[in-house]
């Protein structure tokens, strides 16, 4: 058994938590948190942790749009998201919600446009 | 001749704040409104910070800053609430005229029923930090850099040193890594940092950026583009120990060093102002001490978290409308005093008998210790916390049976044991 | 091939070129740095002395008493904001007492009008937010204030505007005498020829004096540092607030400036090299410690930047002024500099006159220059009636000091044009508010590139390697 210490990133309370592992890496009791989503991260955090990627892509007349992944990433393909992010060319005109890419990076998920950009 | 236009509401700035007055005064069946955005669009600073985070407790569900806006802008549209952008106020007078100028209309003035000041805040500036050294390119506040990035596409620097460990710094670490530079340390003069934890964990520990607390920059070195730092620990009179000294070349410093509300206007106007707050003194509505003239935002007081901004200003937004239609009810004066621990409170004074939620920041980190609300000797309320720190704004509700019963016109808040 | 060039384009070589547009001759100012005013034009005390401090019978002395004179007038034909608020030399004790009694006999000497000593009730009176321990006071009425940068822009502006050339980054490699005057070649192998060439080269005027064959002086820098505060603060005080000097120095002035703001300094720190403008933790504690002797209530939390600049000693003790063989030394110009440029520029017109030139006034040239800062200092009513012609005048750009694209856009296409920010800045403030360009910043670079035809990220904040960005995101 061991225990890992956590600060919660699901909101802004920023819960502090306490993880307890077994020896095979399984979490065994969360300490800490104040609502479900934070007991939630916990043991997400200590298995696969995920990630939410906020960035800009590059529009095709040369100025940026802001986006982000539409759901939680894998922690560690969070550069290779930044990668396709960086090689993409949206088009001039964007609307919030548009899909800017489509499975990025493997991942299954989603970029998406978060602001809209008028020609 | 300038012209003079007459509406019942003016709104000044169309920030998250600004639109949330707005569209809470539509909502109270006020029609006659008017927003004046200095900018090209409606949104104000979250237009600029695009990450998440925004919105969990307003809308339920995480939004980036440009999503959030653009829920209210939408209301705003769909409401058919009128805004003019691209248009700067330039004075606002006690009688509250509005005088503001636009490409369009060249300099009017607006004889406003009523006004919601929701101008925000700017960054504390470089200058006023005193750092010796030279003044080469490449030092800038975390928002300039953060406009740059975000807004325009341009990189200010690939080696990025950043003081101060407030929430936008904390951010423009994160940005700045993902964008490719590499960010060698984040520095806070304060033993701890004024940020929230979750940045602290999601924008440093997860790209092992390292965090010093009690350090500050003590010089800037190159001549015309920055080419390195001189940091050193400070000790607890926050003074520079020399030994601890140390180079760190970068080619970029971001400042981060804290949130000054914007109050030119207000100034103007006559209206009193908080010192520690920076923004004006304000009742329960959010009413200023001249009649009629509402502040609403971070040019109140610095929010921590956007929906808090939106609350705080539908309290204004509606208040407002009650005032348009000579419906305030304003039969006592209760003043709200902050012993020091407990820096400030907004609002300053309560002068009507409801139940109230009062917002106030501690001066330092205070654990398991409790605020006490005195009515004079008598402990109104009494409320232990594991944990109080000076980055995240608290709250305590004032019920309309505690302020019913009073025997004196001041409450008073500390932090006791 | 022209008649004068002048190697300097801070406040001594632009007050002189603007004399020397408005007669008949053809002027070029060489300068080393990208824009004018860089050297100690952009950073001192921004006061026009009294004339009481410099030893009777010494050039300073001349000069500075009618210098003063000129610059009222001067400053009115430029458009450049002059106030004569009058300045005080606040004594702590006795000692000081007989010291300015002393000021007053030379001042009195030196011609300077109205002077007198004051005890503390007096003195407080005139300035009642003077230190505790204030004792006493020489007041001298005619000591004024103006923005020394503002000053050097107009003067050099204006006589571009009368047919006057200004070329920039041109560093001074060599000067050869040929058969009707001089050649002057740049360090990147530029050249330019004329019969007179005049020595206005600031902290580096013994170096050019020698490339010309001079090695009677030599000149080193002083450096001096600054705490500038918030334009709240600018009330505090109405005078210029000097120190007595003493055995501990000449000691720091307090002083309101042109624009409103108040400005503290400056140390006095005798150096070796000629850029080292870096501020110092030690000068600005001393900064801070004599100004709050001096004034009582100054917000030190309000202090909005700090800066170093460097006066030019000469070995001599006076300013270095002749001429010999069409060569004029307008050298070791330290303080009072700034309040004698106008009287040196008549000087350089006498010294010419005597060598035979005549010097006879230009036909159409114009002596008034229309100020930037017009519009701010309009009503609302006139304001408007700008925008309606130029609706950029509408649009606010600097928020802090309220700056419109108008008035930023007038100042780019003005003589002489800013090409980075910070030229920008001097020239209409914008960033120079509490801010300090946290806002406005990333427009005026858009603006800038704009016009001057550049891309956003090669705009610089003064020149060379001071580019703002180093690249575009996502440039992969």
């Amino acid at each position: 058994m061991k225990k890992r210490d956590l600060t919660c990133i699901v909101c802004p309370k920023g819960c502090s938590l306490c993880v307890t592992l077994s020896d095979e890496g399984r979490v065994v009791n969360v300490e800490g948190f104040t609502c479900p989503r934070g007991k939630e991260y916990a043991e997400k955090e200590c298995t696969h942790p995920e990630r939410c990627v906020t960035s800009t892509v590059r529009t095709a007349d040369g100025f940026v749009v802001p986006c982000k992944t539409a759901r939680t990433v894998p922690k560690e393909s969070v550069f290779r998201v930044m990668d396709a992010i960086n090689h993409t060319v949206a088009p001039a005109a964007v609307h919030v919600g548009d899909v800017l890419i489509q499975d990025v990076a493997g991942t299954g998920v989603s970029v998406v446009a978060t602001a809209n950009k008028e020609i | 001749m300038i012209e003079v236009l007459k509406k019942k509401l003016v709104v000044i700035g169309g920030g998250p704040a600004g639109m949330a007055a707005a569209v809470a005064a539509y909502e109270k069946g006020e029609r006659d409104i008017l927003i004046l955005e200095r900018d090209t669009a409606l949104g104000g600073i979250l237009r600029q910070c695009i990450h998440n985070g925004f919105g969990l407790h307003r809308f339920g569900e995480e939004l980036t800053g440009p999503e959030y806006a653009y829920r209210y802008e939408k209301q705003v549209k769909d409401l058919g609430i009128p805004y003019m952008l691209d248009t700067m106020v330039i004075e606002v007078s006690p009688d509250r005229t509005v005088t503001a100028m636009n490409k369009e209309h060249g300099i009017f003035r607006i004889q406003a029923g009523a006004i919601v000041l929701a101008m925000g805040c700017r960054e504390r500036p470089k200058g006023a930090l005193n750092i010796a050294g030279t003044r080469p390119a490449g030092i800038y506040t975390a928002g300039t850099a953060q406009k740059f990035v975000n807004m325009k596409g341009y990189m200010p620097g690939r080696e990025v040193v950043i003081l101060g460990s407030g929430d936008i710094g904390l951010i423009m670490a994160r940005r700045m890594t993902l964008e490719g530079a590499k960010v060698k340390a984040v520095l806070e003069l304060l033993p701890y940092s004024g940020g929230l934890a979750r940045n602290i964990e999601q924008c440093l520990h997860d790209f092992d950026i390292p965090l010093k607390l009690s350090h500050t920059v003590i010089e800037i070195h190159g001549k015309e583009r920055l080419e390195g730092v001189t940091v050193a620990a400070v000790d607890e009179n926050r003074r520079p120990i020399p030994e601890t000294a140390e180079y760190i070349p970068c080619d970029t410093l971001l400042l981060s060093c804290g949130l000054i509300p914007e109050n030119e206007l207000t100034r103007g106007a006559g209206i009193p102002l908080d010192r520690v707050t920076g923004g004006a003194v304000v009742d329960e509505d959010r009413e200023c001490e001249i009649p009629g003239i509402f502040a609403a935002g971070n040019v109140l007081h610095v929010h921590d978290l956007v929906d808090y901004v939106s609350e705080e200003a539908k309290i204004a937004g509606e208040a407002a409308v009650k005032f348009l239609r000579g419906e305030t009810e304003k039969s006592v004066s209760i003043a709200l005093k902050a012993d020091g621990k407990v820096r400030y409170t907004v609002p300053q004074i309560i002068k009507s008998v409801k139940d109230t939620k009062v917002y106030f920041r501690v001066a330092d980190v205070y654990r398991d210790k409790k605020l006490v609300i005195r009515d004079g000797e008598k402990i109104l309320l009494s409320k232990k916390k594991p944990k109080f720190a000076p980055g995240e704004m608290e709250t305590v509700t004032l019920t309309a049976e505690m302020l019913k019963n009073l025997s004196n016109c001041q409450l008073n808040f500390a932090i006791e044991d | 091939m022209v008649d004068i060039l002048i190697i300097g384009a801070g406040v001594i070589g632009g007050v002189c070129a603007r004399e020397l547009s408005l007669l008949d001759c053809s002027v070029e100012i060489l300068e080393k740095m990208p824009d004018v005013a860089m050297g100690a034009t952009r950073a001192n005390s921004a006061i026009v002395h009294a004339g009481f401090d410099a030893h009777e019978g010494s050039l300073k002395a001349k000069l500075n008493v009618r210098g003063s004179e000129l610059m009222e007038n001067l400053t009115r034909e430029l458009g450049v904001k002059y106030q004569k608020n009058g300045s005080l030399v606040v004594g702590f004790s006795d000692e000081d007492q007989k010291t300015l009694e002393d000021l007053k006999i030379r001042g009195e000497r030196n011609g300077v009008k109205g002077l007198s000593v004051l005890n503390r009730e007096a003195a407080l009176a005139l300035e009642p937010n003077l230190g505790d321990g204030v004792s006493c006071a020489l007041h001298a009425p005619s000591g004024a204030i103006v923005c020394p940068y503002e000053l050097c822009m107009a003067a050099v502006g204006n006589a571009m505007d009368n047919g006057a050339a200004l070329t920039l980054n041109f560093d001074v490699a060599k000067i050869e005498r040929t058969q009707n005057g001089f050649r002057v070649t740049s360090k990147d192998g530029r050249v330019r020829e004329s019969k007179i060439l005049i020595n206005a080269a600031g902290v580096y005027s013994d170096e050019i004096a020698k490339l010309a064959g001079d090695d009677s002086f030599s000149v080193h820098p002083r450096r001096g540092e600054y705490l500038l505060l918030d334009k709240e603060c600018g009330t505090l005080i109405r005078h210029t607030v000097f120190r007595c000097p003493s055995k501990m120095g000449k000691g720091i002035l307090v002083s309101p400036t042109v624009d409103g703001n108040l400005l503290l300094g400056p140390t006095a720190e005798d150096v070796t090299d000629k850029d080292d403008t870096k501020t110092t933790a030690n000068g600005l504690d001393l900064v801070r410690r004599q100004a709050a002797e001096q004034v009582k209530g100054i917000a030190f939390n309000k202090i909005i930047t700090s800066f170093t600049g460097l006066r030019s000693v000469g070995s001599t003790g006076d300013f270095v002024i002749n001429e010999k063989d069409g060569f004029i030394n307008l050298a070791a110009i330290e303080s009072p500099g700034l309040s004698s440029s106008p009287a040196i520029a008549e000087t350089v017109v006498d010294m010419l006159r005597q060598k035979g030139m005549a010097l006879t006034p230009k036909k159409d040239a114009v002596r008034e220059r229309r100020p930037l800062h017009a519009f701010c200092d309009m009503t609302a009513e006139e304001k408007s009636e700008v925008i309606k012609n130029d609706p950029t005048y509408a649009h606010v750009i600097c928020r802090c000091e309220t700056v419109t694209e108008g008035e930023i856009l007038a100042a780019v296409r003005q003589n002489p044009k800013p090409h980075d920010i910070d030229g920008i800045k001097r020239r209409t403030r914008a960033t120079m508010g509490r801010c300090q360009g946290g806002f406005c910043t990333p427009y005026l670079v858009e603006i800038l590139a704009k016009e001057l035809g550049i891309d956003y990220g090669d705009v610089t904040k003064f020149g060379g390697a001071s580019k703002l960005n180093v690249g575009k995101t996502k440039n992969v």
